[in-house]
């Protein structure tokens, strides 16, 4: 909190100079990331660069590229008395911003924040998440190296420190985790007044309708689901379709997993593990539900579960009842779009929501009709990749957005500034008192907003 | 209770059925609350009078001309405002429509204070029906009068499901926040703000929270002091001070002080003439409480002018302290009363090192003919929002964000703002179920190559332009390659 006071970290060049360090860090310890997030949760090389480097680096280019940008005053229009003044947005830093962090994306899920959090001028304090050991270890010995120590910190620690930590009075809590979590962090944060982004999470619906490419929805499905072995915010949670639909799709889906991680996933240096044992029991109790179709296969040992895909799931299946991150893709079926639709707002709000078919009007009509943080047609997990599309849940899926612009949005203050002259005095007598019907005529005219269906000299 | 329960549920029930949603009803609900303020605004002024004695035309300006302003200024934007707004696209997604939809979040609480009561209930209940939302309103119940006319107002000229009104005190209104929102908007205290967060963790509900805090006003020895000290009357004093974002205090420096008092007499004067008690324009505390609680702020003050009271009608005379110790009461609480202390400092780093140690308050307030000095205070501070060289008028200003930051507040609202306050922005990226072969690019087995060319089409962004239809012809080739590449890493295999 000194650091913030003394104003270090409100110069552009020295944010600048923070995220180019950032940068360095993700080039530097690009290595050591992709060993230490393969010892946390087996992640395959490819997906470790794409998600803990690349997207991290887009996020840091385009926070580059456009810093001078968003850092400006904005103007904005006047009415008329106060064409002589000078009406702006002012982006103020908060001051000293929290940022927690999950175990399943474990340098891209602080990263993308703080990189928001240091562009709008703000001191910052990490915790990443103590279930992905390795990844915390290295950050918290080798972040401090890049960053300037006085205004960047990371802590560590589990659940006893991390409610420590939230005793302190912090200027902005960016959480990214479960819904009951959340609501902890949400509880503590209104003693101290202090504004929150939470990102959590939910059962995102998949629909696929009867008209598509069942070859190309099973591998865009199957890559979404499996990809980080589950443990994605964002995965299609569970598949709605048709009995007919189902039949299409089960082989497509085998043909698409084997294409993707051969013939024994469990070989695969591209298929991940699960991160503990406690998870790992968990989703194992998941495989109870309805009957396996593909996969099943798990090695407790290894925290290994094969790509599964369950049918014959009733919405009262222990599998329905809570977010799977795990390796296992449940169908439930449905008879039509409307049945599907209905079920979907049944529920919890999700982080995202699918929808499958070659017929537009089709994944209009559940866009349309349905309620989720993001909506991706035709595929998965993509409309992440955008820097230019906000991130973010409703209701239990979460509250608040970030990335790209948005990130910086949500770590500065948006102050609304009014300059005024000390002359023309006289253009304010009207307001004053003693108040007359006159007077106050002047100070609707000279005020007030018109339609342009109305007709005035204004 | 099952009242609020069965109002809530029946506001869902609305919602879920889809009617506020097209812009055709919102448009027609906001044109009935324009009929209503316009029809009815003689019983909305008699019902701010009984409340607070405010007179007509200053009821008018406050309440009456804001409400119409923001109403107008809705539904010229809506269309525009509700649009889905099309979004920059990488070179992998070029050929799919990304583009940001505004949706409605569902059920909006509006918590409003007894200070504005018509305008701080009707100000976001027109941003949550111009997003699209069903809306509770809950108007303070320490403003009895105008609780009462909202709650027999709005259900004659809105949808009475979608739009609904509950009165009540401190326990109706807790009872009311044990239910589902999807939203909460509160105007009031900080205490009670943390309260109604807390209640929204539960649920992990979004706030808006408009507190208060006690927004300082600097004076410059370098400005003209007359008309300086004039703005600063208008604004203190209105509503008898209580207004959250008046100015709660001056800082100056000890060498003007006397001629601020003067100025800020001399213009008391000429508002509200000789005796204020008999004028028409100046206002009454809202209640004994209040009344008490700002009397007792007067206690081992030096009081420069004023300090009469009345209990009877809860009167309070324009006051000014001087001299006043920074540790004292009248410095701990927003006064929100009539009651304006002077604290002395020697410089503009006194000052700002004054403000800096204490809560970040809704408003801040700086005199100056010095830019470069204005500059500096805007810079070094922080607060919901400011004005240089006047007081309270950002707030009327409809394109600026009105809220606040640290205990002043969260979130904030007016305008555009209401209406993305009151909206969900969610991400949408619909893509073809073709063009397959760009995707083997992500699947694994990963490779060494595919990752650079995932590189390349990932790491660059492009906005629709000829370059885009250029690279678009490039994309159409490159495709080739990269069937080519994959299959012959197929074949290697």
């Amino acid at each position: 909190r000194a650091s913030w006071l003394s104003g270090k970290t409100r110069p552009m060049e020295y944010r600048v100079a923070q995220l180019e360090a950032l940068g360095r860090f993700l080039d530097d310890k690009k290595q050591e990331i992709l060993e230490a997030t393969a010892s946390d949760l087996g992640k395959a090389p490819f997906e470790a660069e794409l998600s803990e480097i690349l997207l991290c680096k887009n996020e840091l280019h385009e926070t580059l590229n456009n810093l001078s940008q968003w850092m400006k005053d904005e103007h904005v229009n006047k009415n008329l008395v106060m064409q002589l003044d000078s009406a702006f947005i002012r982006k103020d830093p908060y001051g000293v911003v929290l940022i927690i962090a999950p175990w399943n994306y474990p340098i891209h899920l602080f990263l993308v924040p703080l990189i928001g959090a240091i562009a709008a001028g703000n001191c910052v304090i990490v915790k990443p998440s103590e279930v992905s050991k390795n990844t915390e270890r290295l950050v918290a010995e080798a972040l401090p190296d890049y960053l300037d120590k006085d205004c960047f910190a990371v802590v560590t620690g589990g659940v006893q420190e991390t409610t420590r930590l939230l005793e302190n009075k912090f200027d902005y809590i960016f959480f990214t985790g479960s819904p009951p979590v959340g609501r902890i962090i949400m509880t503590a944060a209104a003693k101290h007044l202090t504004p929150v982004t939470l990102e959590l999470g939910g059962k995102n619906p998949c629909y696929v309708s009867d008209t598509c490419d069942v070859t190309n929805v099973a591998r865009r499905v199957a890559w979404g689901r499996f990809f980080n072995a589950g443990q994605t915010c964002i995965a299609p949670d569970y598949l709605l379709c048709t009995i007919e639909m189902q039949e299409k799709l089960l082989p497509a889906l085998r043909k698409a997993i084997s294409d993707f991680y051969g013939p024994n996933p469990r070989e695969s240096p591209d298929f991940g593990r699960i991160v503990n044992d406690k998870q790992f029991q968990r989703v194992q109790r998941l495989l109870g539900s309805g009957r396996v179709a593909i996969g099943g296969q798990t090695d407790e040992a290894e925290r290994y579960m094969a790509p599964t895909v369950l049918v014959d799931v009733q919405p009262s299946d222990p599998v329905m009842q809570e977010e799977v991150f795990g390796p296992i893709l449940p169908i439930v079926v449905i008879a039509n779009m409307d049945e599907a639709i209905d079920f979907i707002n049944s529920r919890e709000r999700p982080l995202a929501v699918y929808a499958f078919s070659s017929n537009d009007k089709v994944v209009s009509q559940v866009l349309e009709r349905t309620s989720s943080g993001g909506f991706c047609g035709n595929d998965t997990l993509m409309h992440v990749t955008l820097t230019s599309l906000p991130f973010g849940g409703i209701g239990n899926s979460g509250l608040g957005l970030h990335h790209g612009k948005f990130s910086f949005d949500t770590f500065s203050h948006h102050r609304g500034c009014l300059k005024r002259g000390m002359g023309w005095e006289s253009l304010n007598a009207p307001r004053y008192p003693p108040y007359s019907k006159t007077n106050f005529g002047i100070v609707q005219a000279t005020s007030k907003v018109t339609r342009k269906s109305d007709c005035t000299l204004l | 209770m099952e009242r609020m329960q069965q109002v809530v549920g029946r506001a869902r029930a609305a919602f879920r059925s889809g009617r506020s949603r097209p812009l055709e009803f919102r448009m027609q609900q906001l044109k009935a609350l324009e009929r209503m303020v316009q029809e009815k605004e003689k019983e909305i002024l008699a019902a701010l009078k009984a409340d607070l004695n405010k007179s007509g035309p200053n009821a008018y300006s406050h309440e009456i001309l804001g409400v119409l302003g923001e109403l107008a200024l809705t539904m010229e934007k809506l269309p525009s405002w509700a649009a889905p707004q099309a979004v920059k696209k990488n070179l992998l997604t070029m050929r799919d429509e990304a583009y940001i939809g505004y949706e409605p979040l569902g059920v909006v609480l509006v918590i409003g204070a007894w200070n504005y009561p018509f305008v701080l209930v009707m100000q976001p209940l027109i941003g949550a029906i111009a997003a699209g939302n069903a809306v509770v309103v809950k108007p303070s119940e320490v403003s009895e009068n105008t609780a009462r006319l909202v709650a027999e107002l709005l259900p004659q000229y809105l949808d009475k499901d979608l739009y609904a009104v509950i009165t009540g005190g401190v326990p109706e209104t807790t009872e009311l926040l044990t239910q589902r929102f999807d939203h909460i908007l509160y105007t009031g205290s900080s205490a009670v703000g943390r309260t109604v967060m807390a209640a929204a963790a539960k649920h992990l509900t979004p706030v808006t929270l408009e507190l208060g805090g006690k927004s300082p006003c600097y004076i410059d020895k370098d400005c003209d002091l007359a008309v300086a000290c004039r703005r600063i009357t208008w604004g203190k004093y209105m509503n008898c001070g209580q207004t959250c974002i008046a100015p709660d205090y001056i800082l100056c420096d000890p060498s003007i002080q006397s001629k601020v008092v003067e100025n800020i007499k001399a213009t008391l004067k000429e508002f509200y003439g000789e005796d204020v008690k008999s004028s028409p324009d100046y206002g009454k505390i809202v209640n004994q409480r209040h009344f008490k609680r700002i009397l007792g702020l007067l206690e081992g003050q030096k009081i420069a002018y004023g300090g009469e009271t009345d209990e009877a009608s809860c009167f309070i005379a324009p006051t000014i302290l001087m001299d006043v110790s920074p540790e004292s009461k009248v410095m701990e609480e927003e006064i929100f009363g009539p009651v304006l202390p002077i604290v002395t400092v020697r410089s503009v780093d006194e000052a700002i090192e004054f403000i800096n140690l204490r809560e970040k308050p809704l408003a801040l307030y700086v005199f100056s003919n010095k830019k470069q000095l204005i500059r500096r205070v805007i810079a070094e501070t922080s607060s919901g929002g400011m004005t240089a060289n006047d007081v309270i008028m950002h707030s009327v200003v409809p394109a600026l964000p009105f809220g606040g930051v640290g205990h002043s507040g969260m979130g904030a609202y007016h305008g555009r703002f209401s209406f993305e306050t009151f909206s969900h922005r969610r991400a949408c990226l619909i893509k073809d179920l073709r063009w397959e072969v760009l995707n083997k690019l992500r699947y694994p087995p990963g490779s060494m190559e595919k990752m650079n060319l995932a590189k390349l089409l990932l790491l660059k962004q492009c906005s629709k332009s000829r370059v885009a239809q250029f690279v678009s012809a490039l994309l159409a080739a490159l495709k080739a390659v990269v069937a080519k590449v994959s299959f012959v890493s197929l074949l290697s295999l």
